[in-house]
């Protein structure tokens, strides 16, 4: 099957499926191959912004090189505005969603301890999970990613934040902060594409393995702290020569300090705490964690992998300009929608386009200027992609399903017009 | 800051207790959690609250802050680093502590002159409620009075004032204020910081004060010093103030052999960075460990980042995504200020976590490289 890859000058009513090869021949969820693009007929330019041809965005490729950079130019000065607006209410908001945080958990950890009466056992275990995932999401994620660091409180700072989950720190930060961040989507690079474990994009080649595609994206659900812990170290790079394996073993190490602390905490210290109720305790900790892995998994998946986010080859990053790394980071990002409690507790990752174009501006700003991005996205006829939890979630386990099996075409029809597809 | 024996023990069990909480709380500490019921209350982060702000002067404001468990007390003389947030952003500063050691309620005081266009002292001065929490760093400094004062001599200006105002109050409560000469130079009586107590403080015999209103008397001339003090040779001496009065003394004392019987007490201001490009110090282990102790000195111009300059010399750095997005590269700055090559901005205190991929030279500045990896 021959690729055809839109010019430049394609129109938005251009796209649908032809451009999309189904084959897998051109798979690249490895190392990406140095040469996918060898079919590009010479005669024609190359575009300014060329997502992976299976997948439908070529209202990128309708932007000149100008207009690309001018609508980085447009990015920046509002980055610029939050940078000099930023001061005390910001810092005010952190410290006292910290507040609550901490009070939530000490106040759901005492309800467990008469966790053999049912009402205080749910009650104990939802404001455990709520704290959790507010530890998780709108703290630990966020201070890590440096939004904090201007405060110059050593408290709250990128260098010092050490989260409640088994991953440590300081891993994640290089996978997610530098790797995740810096090369979003990008096949090959980005290994938060499928956390090494699921087949996500159609451009991944498939094998058996993933015939237990729905299975391990179940498993990673309900385990997802260790999904990511796994996700950090990177074994298959130690595999194919790129890491060294002192390196591994240092950072082996290293999670496995941070597991046994936490085990110990939430599985054995609270428990026996309790004495004779440890059971209602062990368990409590447990369903709050789950909770935490399984929103979190919901959340995170929902920002990368529903229909309309787009995914790249690794030699578009050459000569990447910063016009086209923010229009990367847009088109491969899908917002949620909801109300102030909602994007609180997905950590402000609801606004994972605003996140993805601005990753240290202060989390309680994303909401702030997610509709100049919006609005900027309609005037260059971009796509925003965004939509309600549940309608974004069922898209990408129907994309997790599908891609189960070899191939993978699985979207209903796209949407014609560019601008917003909710 | 005295303790008594009796409120020791309970302080050194709580602590071992709190240790062991740290099972039940990591991965944060026992004290994150204290914060939440009382601030002051934690050992490892001195801090104090504000109790009474007392102004001096139209510039100079007197704060009185209650410390909490991690304060260790001070020296008459010493000075305190003090954290202030000021539009969500932590700025610490120095100021001598007037107090007296030991006051009788444990409460210490800092007095602070609000420097024009200043970012913290007008804050502190002006803006400062009761009740406000400072950060506090523990007690520094050697202008401290000796064991067994003899005849002294105080030589200051402005809020040069500040020390010898704690060194003074722990004599008198000591009663030892017995041969104290104190030749202070103020630009006129309304800016003459502690005017009353002072004046209180001479009705004892032990303390004999001119002050020197330099607005209408002029500055003060060390050759006057014969005839105002004319054993000022026999006394040991404290100078502090403005940076003239410092070097002039400096030469005044030398010239006599007496460089051993002065001290001096020394207020720098932050060194302000200014234009694109300067002198980057890298301070690294590895340069270290080749013989050269100091570190490696880079020009940096305008246009290059810290992390690709101290590249370009094999300066060790920690770097990641190369564009500001990952702080993967953030190293300490330890002086001067740096310029955000994005922006524009000049900005940074010493102690401050800089993205080096950002980040240019703006002027002199030394960065701390030996302190890499830095995660509990």
């Amino acid at each position: 099957m021959t690729r055809t890859l839109p010019t430049p000058t394609a129109n938005h009513a251009s796209r649908v499926g032809e451009s999309r090869g189904t084959d897998g021949s051109q798979a690249a969820c490895t190392p990406a191959p140095s040469t996918p693009e060898s079919e590009l007929p010479e005669a024609v330019p190359a575009p300014a912004m060329r997502p992976v041809p299976s997948t439908p965005a070529p209202e990128a490729v309708g932007l000149t090189h100008e207009q690309i950079e001018e609508f980085g130019r447009r990015l920046d000065a509002i980055r610029d505005r939050i940078l000099a607006e930023r001061g005390a209410s910001d810092a005010d908001y952190i410290r006292g969603v910290i507040r609550n945080q901490r009070r939530l958990e000490v106040g759901g950890r005492a309800l467990l301890f008469a966790g053999i009466f049912p009402p205080a056992w749910l009650a104990g275990t939802a404001m455990l999970s709520v704290a959790k995932i507010l530890e998780n999401m709108e703290i630990g994620h966020n201070v890590m990613h440096g939004q904090w660091d201007w405060m110059r409180d050593p408290k709250i700072h990128s260098t010092t934040w050490e989260w409640d989950l088994v991953s440590s720190a300081q891993d994640w930060k290089e996978s997610h902060n530098y790797r995740h961040h810096t090369y979003t989507n990008v096949l090959g690079k980005d290994r938060d594409v499928g956390y090494g474990l699921l087949r996500i994009t159609e451009e991944q080649r498939w094998s058996p393995y993933y015939l237990g595609n729905p299975v391990y994206n179940l498993l990673l659900s309900l385990l997802f702290q260790w999904g990511v812990a796994l996700h950090d170290l990177e074994y298959e790079k130690v595999v194919s020569g790129e890491k060294t394996r002192s390196a591994f073993w240092t950072q082996l190490k290293r999670i496995g300090r941070k597991i046994r602390r936490q085990v110990t905490k939430d599985y054995l210290v609270f428990p026996a705490l309790a004495g004779p109720f440890f059971l209602p305790v062990l368990l409590g900790n447990l369903t709050a964690n789950a909770v935490r892995n399984v929103w979190s998994h919901a959340v995170i998946f929902c920002g990368h992998f529903p229909d309309g986010t787009v995914v790249f080859t690794e030699d578009q990053l050459e000569g990447e300009t910063r016009g086209q790394w923010y229009l990367r980071q847009m088109l491969g990002s899908a917002n949620l929608d909801g109300g102030p409690l909602f994007h609180l507790m997905t950590g402000q990752l609801s606004f994972q386009i605003e996140h993805h174009l601005f990753p240290d501006l202060p989390s309680n700003r994303y909401c702030e200027v997610a509709p100049e991005i919006r609005a900027l996205c309609a005037e260059f006829g971009l796509p925003y992609t965004s939509g309600g939890l549940g309608r974004q979630y069922l898209q990408v386990l129907r994309k997790i399903n599908r891609l189960a099996l070899p191939g993978g075409s699985v979207r209903g029809p796209v949407p014609l017009a560019a601008g917003p597809i909710s | 800051m005295m303790r008594t024996g009796t409120s020791r023990r309970p302080t050194r069990l709580l602590a071992g207790l709190m240790s062991g909480v740290g099972a039940l709380t990591t991965p944060l500490r026992p004290a994150d959690f204290v914060d939440l019921v009382d601030p002051l209350w934690s050992a490892a982060v001195p801090r104090g609250r504000v109790v009474e702000v007392r102004p001096e002067t139209r510039r100079a404001t007197t704060l009185r802050i209650r410390p909490g468990r991690g304060w260790a007390g001070h020296r008459a003389g010493q000075y305190v680093r003090v954290g202030v947030e000021v539009d969500g952003v932590r700025h610490w500063r120095s100021y001598s502590l007037t107090s007296p050691e030991s006051s009788p309620d444990g409460c210490i005081s800092i007095t602070v002159q609000a420097l024009p266009g200043g970012t913290v002292s007008p804050v502190l001065a002006h803006r400062t409620p009761i009740g406000a929490v400072l950060h506090l760093e523990p007690a520094a400094g050697d202008f401290i009075l000796p064991d067994r004062p003899g005849r002294l001599l105080m030589l200051t200006g402005g809020s040069g004032i500040t020390p010898v105002m704690a060194m003074l109050r722990t004599l008198a409560a000591r009663d030892a204020l017995d041969d104290v000469v104190l030749l202070h130079s103020a630009p006129s009586p309304a800016e003459t910081i502690f005017d009353g107590d002072l004046r209180t403080l001479a009705r004892r015999p032990g303390l004999r004060l001119v002050v020197r209103h330099s607005d209408t008397e002029g500055l003060l001339q060390l050759t006057e010093l014969e005839r105002v003090c004319p054993d000022w040779v026999d006394r040991e001496s404290f100078v502090c103030g403005p940076a003239g009065l410092l070097d002039d003394t400096e030469r005044h004392w030398a010239a006599a052999g007496l460089a051993g019987r002065m001290r001096q007490e020394r207020f720098t201001t932050p060194r302000l960075g200014g234009g694109a490009g300067g002198t980057v110090h890298y301070g690294g282990a590895a340069t270290r460990s080749a013989g050269a102790a100091l570190g490696t000195e880079v020009a940096v111009d305008g246009a290059t980042s810290l992390l690709e300059a101290g590249e370009a010399v094999g300066v060790p750095m920690p770097s990641g995504c190369r564009m500001g997005i990952c702080f993967g590269c953030v190293l300490p700055l330890r002086a001067g200020q740096v310029r955000d090559l994005r922006t524009g901005r000049v900005h940074g205190e010493p102690g401050d976590l800089v993205q080096t991929c950002i980040s240019g030279a703006s002027g002199p500045a030394r960065i701390d490289t030996t302190t890499q990896g830095d995660s509990r």
